[in-house]
């Protein structure tokens, strides 16, 4: 208890020391890959940047890149609130049961976790609904495949990575009911190595479309090298391989929220939320579709993107069963973010097992 | 010209003046590198030494320096027996591991039973843990004459998947939503390797640490087998005569190693970290080939070097967070630590001579 209370006494000093400085709120963002990955953490670090560009002198920002997720985020995130931090954003799910041990020390300190379930009074957790871009994506990846063999890289068998499979398969398998995926799971969120071998792999099968739920741009390499494959840009535009191997993308957006939620810390109208925002939001976006897809995909694709962000369209409606064949939603029904949420089991036509 | 002359014995005074010397170098190339990347030198490295020890905040940073150096130093203790017979187990990453899946599988099949008995066992059960991985090299390299390097360090591959395994299966709470990951042993007190006093970061593991730092000390100067170790690493060939059976020596070493490390997981696993999970190592096992080395295999040595490297960990983190270093540039300057550690090492066994060529 003691080391508790010494903690929040000094962050409570620090924090009086700070407003009575100057008017500035500092924010701390803690990483989980290096910033120039050129996906996950490299958007993240973008939504950083605009919170300086919208708040410029008033707020100041720190980071620290690379931290594994365990005792180091919780020494990290420690060490930000004891330098003065109002508020904390931890970017990776691993991260969750440092974010609650660190944010009970410092109950003055704002923290958001992203992609995670738990939250606390001063625990805000937010996450983006990337199956939405999915399914654009499985629209695109269903009508340019000419071999019907869909390549997926995935990471690890939570559910947010599920969703996103079955999210981009149901919408493949509706344009060209032909369509097959082979799944490589590779149990990592970033390394350049391991992707780019998943990416051969899958395209010595005979896969001519490659999509990833991992964070660099090896998979994009890989296609390149090999031909004739095309690409989708994961959580950054990855425009550097535009527009062939990468014929579009889908692109966290966190800036607007970042920028939101700091002014709410500096008005002092901050709340403990669980913010799930899409396309319509603008939290997902879809990147440029390019000249390598026809016309009349373009099209479609960008229509299905305009109904989602209408809210006319849910990628996850009925009639669908499970991949063991027993109904999951009848004709017309829609998903529930409950069930979305927790997703553990795989649409009707995917092959393979989730690892367990 | 400059030429190098062997030394008839290793001196003395260079072989504790290398590892000073190594990081004086560190800290002024190291301060170059920063310079370049426009970051005041002095500060940043004040920020990475001084800081942690004696800045403002160090009541927190020094207990946290035990809990990132008792790992290393558990490990590196271990290792260093081994690397003294030259006998060389590179997989206690791998080791480091099952003492976390064993010893934390363990606690978890006996939730939510509280019971005093129920730590101790993971402790037995982390250690054998280790100790079974370690073998599996031992026993072949015993028997087959394989390399205990590379199939100690495949077997790190084997247990990643084991843990991957583990955390999305078996080990997985089924309270997680789905999610991957076991039961958070911190929030299950029999099974909590807790502060022993809250707030100095003193849990079993650093205790563990410095007992093994105790008794490598009194094995290698006090016992027979200590003895055996440092010969069959310095004479194979009169280790020989004097009747050490090699095989027996391998089984020890190793056995002895993949125990610790295993151990390491354990506390690591019940304490700081809590939980089984895919990313659970983070490269202990590896950093304390580093640590063995830093430390000169002696034991007082790898409990500094230990510390020293968890210093330039902690330090890093401050060092990113409060002036903006990128990452790479830490790991840089850890590099350099063991570059230059290594290149004075030369200096231990030879004398530089300045004078014509040809002479000697």
């Amino acid at each position: 208890m003691k080391l508790t209370k010494l903690l929040a006494t000094a962050a409570l000093a620090l924090g009086m020391a700070t407003t009575a400085m100057a008017d500035k709120t500092k924010v701390g963002f803690v990483y989980v890959g290096p910033v120039g990955d050129g996906g996950w953490t490299y958007e993240h670090d973008q939504g950083r940047k605009a919170v300086v560009e919208a708040f410029g002198d008033k707020v100041e920002t720190v980071y620290v890149e690379s931290v594994p997720e365990g005792p180091d985020a919780e020494r990290v995130m420690t060490q930000m609130a004891l330098n003065g931090a109002d508020l904390i954003f931890a970017t990776s799910f691993g991260y969750m049961d440092a974010v609650q041990n660190v944010a009970k020390k410092f109950p003055k300190v704002k923290f958001e976790h992203a992609t995670g379930y738990k939250t606390a009074p001063n625990v805000s957790v937010y996450s983006a609904r990337f199956y939405e871009g999915r399914a654009v994506q499985g629209t695109i990846a269903g009508r340019m495949t000419k071999s019907n063999i869909i390549g997926y890289i995935a990471s690890f068998p939570i559910p947010e990575v599920i969703r996103g499979i079955n999210s981009a398969y149901i919408h493949a398998k509706k344009v060209n009911p032909d369509v097959e995926f082979k799944i490589v799971w590779v149990y990592t969120w970033f390394d350049p190595a391991k992707e780019a071998d998943a990416a051969k792999t899958l395209i010595e099968q005979g896969a001519d479309v490659i999509l990833q739920h991992t964070d660099s741009t090896a998979p994009q390499a890989a296609a390149q090298k090999a031909g004739n494959v095309i690409t989708f840009g994961q959580a950054s535009d990855m425009a550097e391989y535009a527009p062939l191997p990468r014929v579009s993308s889908i692109i966290d957006n966190w800036g607007p929220y970042y920028v939101r939620r700091t002014k709410a810390v500096m008005d002092g109208t901050w709340e403990s939320v669980s913010t799930w925002d899409g396309i319509r939001e603008g939290m997902v976006k879809i990147g440029e579709i390019s000249s390598a897809v026809p016309g009349d995909v373009k099209a479609e694709a960008e229509a299905l993107r305009d109904a989602i962000a209408a809210g006319e369209y849910h990628p996850f409606t009925g009639p669908l069963n499970k991949q063991d064949g027993t109904p999951w939603l009848k004709e017309g029904e829609v998903a529930d973010d409950g069930t979305l949420l927790g997703m553990n089991f795989y649409v009707e036509g995917i092959e393979g097992e989730i690892p367990q | 010209m400059i030429a190098l002359e062997k030394r008839p014995q290793p001196s003395q005074v260079w072989s504790v003046a290398t590892p000073v010397i190594a990081v004086l170098a560190t800290m002024v190339f190291g301060g170059i590198l920063f310079a370049v990347l426009g970051k005041n030198p002095v500060e940043a490295i004040r920020t990475i030494f001084w800081e942690p020890l004696f800045g403002e905040h160090s009541f927190y940073y020094r207990p946290q320096l035990l809990v990132k150096g008792a790992p290393l130093v558990l490990i590196a203790i271990g290792l260093s027996l081994g690397f003294r017979a030259g006998i060389w187990n590179i997989g206690a990453e791998g080791q480091y591991i099952m003492g976390a899946i064993v010893g934390a599988g363990v606690g978890l099949a006996f939730y939510p039973m509280e019971a005093w008995f129920i730590f101790p066992l993971m402790v037995i059960a982390g250690a054998l843990g280790g100790w079974v991985w370690a073998m599996i090299p031992a026993v072949l390299k015993v028997r087959f004459g394989t390399n205990e390097i590379l199939v100690s360090l495949m077997l790190v591959y084997v247990a990643e998947q084991l843990l991957a395994s583990m955390s999305l299966g078996l080990l997985k709470n089924p309270e997680g939503y789905g999610f991957p990951g076991s039961r958070n042993l911190q929030q299950y007190p029999s099974a909590h390797n807790a502060d022993l006093i809250e707030g100095s970061g003193m849990h079993w593991g650093v205790v563990a640490a410095m007992i093994a730092v105790i008794f490598a000390y009194v094995l290698l100067n006090r016992h027979m087998r200590g003895f055996h170790i440092r010969l069959a690493g310095e004479a194979p060939r009169a280790a020989r005569f004097a009747g050490v059976s090699p095989p027996r020596l391998i089984l020890f070493c190793m056995g002895l190693s993949g125990a610790l490390a295993g151990l390491a997981g354990l506390f690591e696993v019940s304490g700081p970290s809590g939980q089984i999970s895919i990313d659970f190592n983070v490269g202990y096992g590896f950093t304390a080939i580093i640590v063995a080395f830093l430390g000169r295999l002696h034991p007082f040595g790898i409990l500094l070097a230990g510390l020293l490297m968890a210093l330039t960990y902690i330090g890093g983190d401050i060092a990113q967070s409060q002036m903006g270093l990128p990452a790479a540039a830490i790991q840089v300057f850890q590099g350099m630590l063991l570059f230059f550690l290594l290149a004075f090492d030369l200096l231990t066994n030879y004398r530089i001579r300045i004078g014509k060529a040809g002479v000697a």
